[in-house]
This record gives structure tokens, sequence and C-alpha cells, in this order.
């Protein structure tokens, strides 16, 4: 019987599986038992949550192997690990220790400012940020099986997420009033390939998965991301960050699954707990957003 | 009109709903009890077991799911759905439904970059092989006399085959996704099973 590993179908196949679930960043063997006990999807192994990775400063990379791995043994779920832009050989050693998918993350410090990781040359699939629908199709261009939002991680601030998440879809609505002729200068103007493009207009969503992060912190974020459109949501900082990080995950984990119940919402949203200390995004100087990172 | 229920709670349900809207079914998303009324069939998709069962006790669907099955309402699991589905499920931290005669190994083929692609023979679907999608799959380790095994994935070094698709009565299993790819047959086959209980069950 002949196989076939690593395609475009079982790579945008294990996103499809996730969708409607939590993604949690994790630091700890026991806090990824915490979060598959929560009912999340997946989880994020890292050396530190994103606030954390925002507060020490300094050069951020790809996480020891040695908790990536240990994580890896604690959960049936499937694990991700974040690798710097552009840096393809923490990719390379990511693939070697059998991690589930690799997010090619602006959260890290950057290791090249003009190219990304060409993610074809793997069998492993990757995720990538996007503020835009030119940033997400050239992500899917270089090989990317699964887009999130950028957002602005570690601030507890919703609003950049809400912004790249509006903003892919109005691209996209724009798109499908668009007739053919106009394609390729909406092409050049995006700055994404064509043949991607015309995909994204005749099925009038992205090719690929597109999640919700950056900025979630209760379950009313992460169910208004659902509602504008996210097919599930990442949480970082919001989680491990707060109170009761067991309770106000499974409470984020209900809301995603109940998202258009304002009743359920409601009722799930009781009683969590201090929420993490915020940081408003347009407090922060040009130099300390993430989100800038990678084109 | 024939509906059938597929559970919303998480993972792939809308390529479930897809696949039946092209066969001309009435789907319907089920995430809470009363959602479960008057449906001819469910689909538990493909996602997080350990999700699905989390939510499933959140929202108290556990005890209707088993009710609905016992009544013979024909179910099928895909992935995810075959393990929730299954008698056994070893390491899985919650109960499942216990409407299949099966012990599942969860992860049997090892992590993502081992999911695969694969033409099944599948005998019941007729001779044209069955493109299948593995996205860290089950298998079935171990079943009981009731079940009838409909495809396996041959294990090139030892020769062995491991069912990968299952049936007992009106309980379909299959390890990978069908929802995933436009062959619409699988859908079809488990609406047969629908209307051949619908017809069992009518008065008459």
């Amino acid at each position: 019987m002949a196989i076939e590993t690593g395609t475009d179908t079982v790579k945008r196949g294990l996103a499809q599986m996730l969708k409607g679930g939590v993604i949690m960043d994790v630091v700890t063997p026991e806090h990824a038992k915490i979060a598959e006990e929560a009912g999340a999807c997946a989880v994020m192994a890292l050396e530190r949550v994103p606030a954390d990775i925002r507060s020490a400063g300094g050069v951020a990379r790809m996480s020891d192997p040695d908790i990536i791995v240990r994580i890896m043994e604690t959960v049936s779920i499937p694990v991700m690990a974040k690798v710097r832009i552009g840096h393809f050989v923490e990719a390379q050693i990511l693939e070697s220790l059998g991690v589930d998918y690799i997010d090619e993350s602006e959260v890290l410090t950057p290791a090249d400012e003009t190219h990304h990781i060409n993610k074809r040359d793997f069998k492993v699939p990757f995720v990538c940020g996007c503020r835009d629908l030119g940033e997400a199709l050239r992500r899917i261009g270089e090989g990317a099986a699964m887009i999130r939002t950028k957002g602005e991680a570690g601030t507890g601030d919703i609003v950049e997420a809400v912004r790249h998440m509006r903003a892919v879809w109005d691209a996209i609505r724009k798109l499908q009033n668009m007739p053919d002729d106009e394609l390729m200068a909406e092409a050049k103007n995006l700055g994404a390939p064509y043949e991607l493009l015309r995909e994204t207009k005749e099925l009038g969503r992205l090719p690929v998965v597109n999640f919700a992060a950056g900025g979630v912190a209760t379950p009313a974020d992460a169910a208004l991301m659902m509602q504008l459109g996210a097919d599930g949501v990442f949480v970082g900082s919001g989680i491990f960050k707060s109170s009761d990080p067991a309770r106000r995950g499974h409470a984020v984990v209900q809301a995603v699954t109940h998202y258009n119940d304002p009743a359920i919402l409601a009722e799930v949203s009781r009683g969590l707990g201090e929420p993490m200390a915020g940081l408003d995004v347009r407090s922060l100087p040009e130099g300390e957003r993430l989100a800038p990172r990678g084109w | 009109m024939t509906t059938i229920g597929v559970l919303a709670l998480q993972g792939d349900f809308i390529e479930h709903e897809a696949a039946l809207r092209r066969l001309g079914v009435d789907a319907r998303e089920v995430r809470t009890p009363e959602e479960l009324r008057g449906l001819d069939g469910l689909i538990i998709p493909g996602g997080e077991s350990t999700t699905f069962c989390r939510l499933m006790a959140d929202f108290a669907l556990y005890e209707p799911l088993r009710a609905l099955l016992a009544a013979g309402v024909p179910a099928w699991g895909t992935c995810a759905g075959m393990i929730v589905l299954a008698c056994q499920a070893p390491g899985l931290d919650f109960p499942t439904l216990e409407a299949l005669d099966i012990e599942v190994l969860r992860n049997a083929y090892g992590r993502q970059v081992q999911s695969f692609e694969a033409d099944l023979d599948v005998p019941a679907l007729g001779e044209q092989p069955f493109h299948a999608v593995f996205i860290r799959a089950p298998v079935v380790a171990g079943a009981g006399p009731g079940v009838e095994v409909l495809a396996g994935v041959r294990d090139e070094r030892s020769g062995r085959e491991t069912p990968v698709a299952v049936r007992q009565g009106c309980v379909l299993a299959t390890s990978f996704h069908p929802e995933l790819t436009d062959d619409t047959r699988f859908h079809q086959y488990f609406l047969e099973i629908v209307r051949g209980a619908g017809r069992a069950s009518s008065p008459k």
C-alpha cells in the first residue's frame, strides 16, 4: 500500500481538526496538563509566555528542547512550538523532535528581516501570523498550512487581533465583488501570489484555517474573535498570567464552542478571578510592538 | 426530510455538514441536549477527543447521547469520533459512549509527521479504492464478535492488517476523514444505514 506523508492535505488537515478549539501557551508539563484538562485542543510549548518575553527584553529564541519534549510526553493533544522568523535550523530541530506544528512567530526575535522559512522543505506543518490578506497569502505561498492573526501578543489588549481579523475579511469581501480582470492588479497591490488570490476569491475564505491570536484575555474576547470569523483561538499569556488558569482556560474553551450563545457566555464568564494585567497597545512605543516583525 | 446531527463542540464539523448538504440532507449542529431531539442520525467528527469529552461533560451531553445510541439511532464517528464511540480507549481520562465493541489505540501511527494519505480497498463501497486521509489517527486494536471490518491498512513489514473502518449494526467508525475529500461514498453509505434504520423502526 502506497502511503504519502507530509502532503498539503495532511498538513492543512490537522489545522482543520483544531477548529472550534483553543490552543494554549504553556511553559511547563504541569501547565500542559492543566490546559489539556481544561479542554485545550493543542498546546504551544515555550520557555516564557509573551508577557514575560516582553518584560524580560533581550533576544527571544526557540525553547530548550528539553521543555518541549517533556511537554510532549505529558499530554496526548498536539504540541506546537515556536521558531524565530527565518530561522530554518530551529525548525529542523523542532521537526526532528516530532512536534506536531511549528509557529514561525513574531513573538520571538526575528533571525531574518527579509526571508521567512521555506516551509515546503518540511514535513511538519507551519502556522504563521498575519495582519492582512496579503501577508496571509504570502505565508501560504511559502507553505504555511495554517494562519493566525498577529494581534499584539503579551498585552491582553484585543484591539490589534480585531484589526487584523477585520482586515483579512474586508479584503476577502472586496475580492468577491471584484471582476476577474482586476485580480492581477489586486495581487500586485496586496503583494499576494495571484493563484492564491484567485483561490481565495473562489472559496470566499482563506484556503487554510485561520485562528485569532494576540491579546485574548477573557471568554468574551475569544467569542468576539469567533463571531468576527476566526476558526479558533490561541491564548498566550491570557491564561497562565491570570489568577486562576484552570478555571479561566476552561471558560475560554466553553466560550469558543458556544460563541454565539450570550446566555452561556454570561454563565462561563462568572467568577473567574483576576484576568492578566493588561497593557494598552497605544501606550507601547513603536519599537516594542511585535506585530510589525516579518512582512 | 432526513436530519443528521453533527456534534459541533469542536473539530471539523463544518466539513461533514458540507458533505451532507451536497447529498441533499439536512445537517444540524449539536452543542446542547435540546439539539439532539428528532435526529435520524448522528456524526461525531474529527477533532480532539479530550476536548469533546470535556465539553460533553460540561454541557450534560453524555446521558442524552447514550440514550440516543441505545435507542438505535445510527451514528458515525471519524477519528476522534471513533474514539468517543468505542467501548475502550486506554489513556483517555474520560468515559466514552461505549456504543461500539472495539478497543481503540489513540495516535496509533505516532505524531503529525507520520500522518498520511493512502488508497484503501473498501469492498462495501464498490471496486474503486477510497482515498483516505489519516491525521494523528487511531486504529482498532481489538474488536468484539459483532463488529464487521470494512477496511484495513496493511503494515508492509509485518504483513498484518489493522482495521481502520468498522461497523456494528447501525454504528460506523473510521480512523480517517472522508469529510476532507470530495468523495462522498462514505457519507452515502452512512445515509443508507440511516434510511435502513428508519424503515426498521417505522410503525407502518
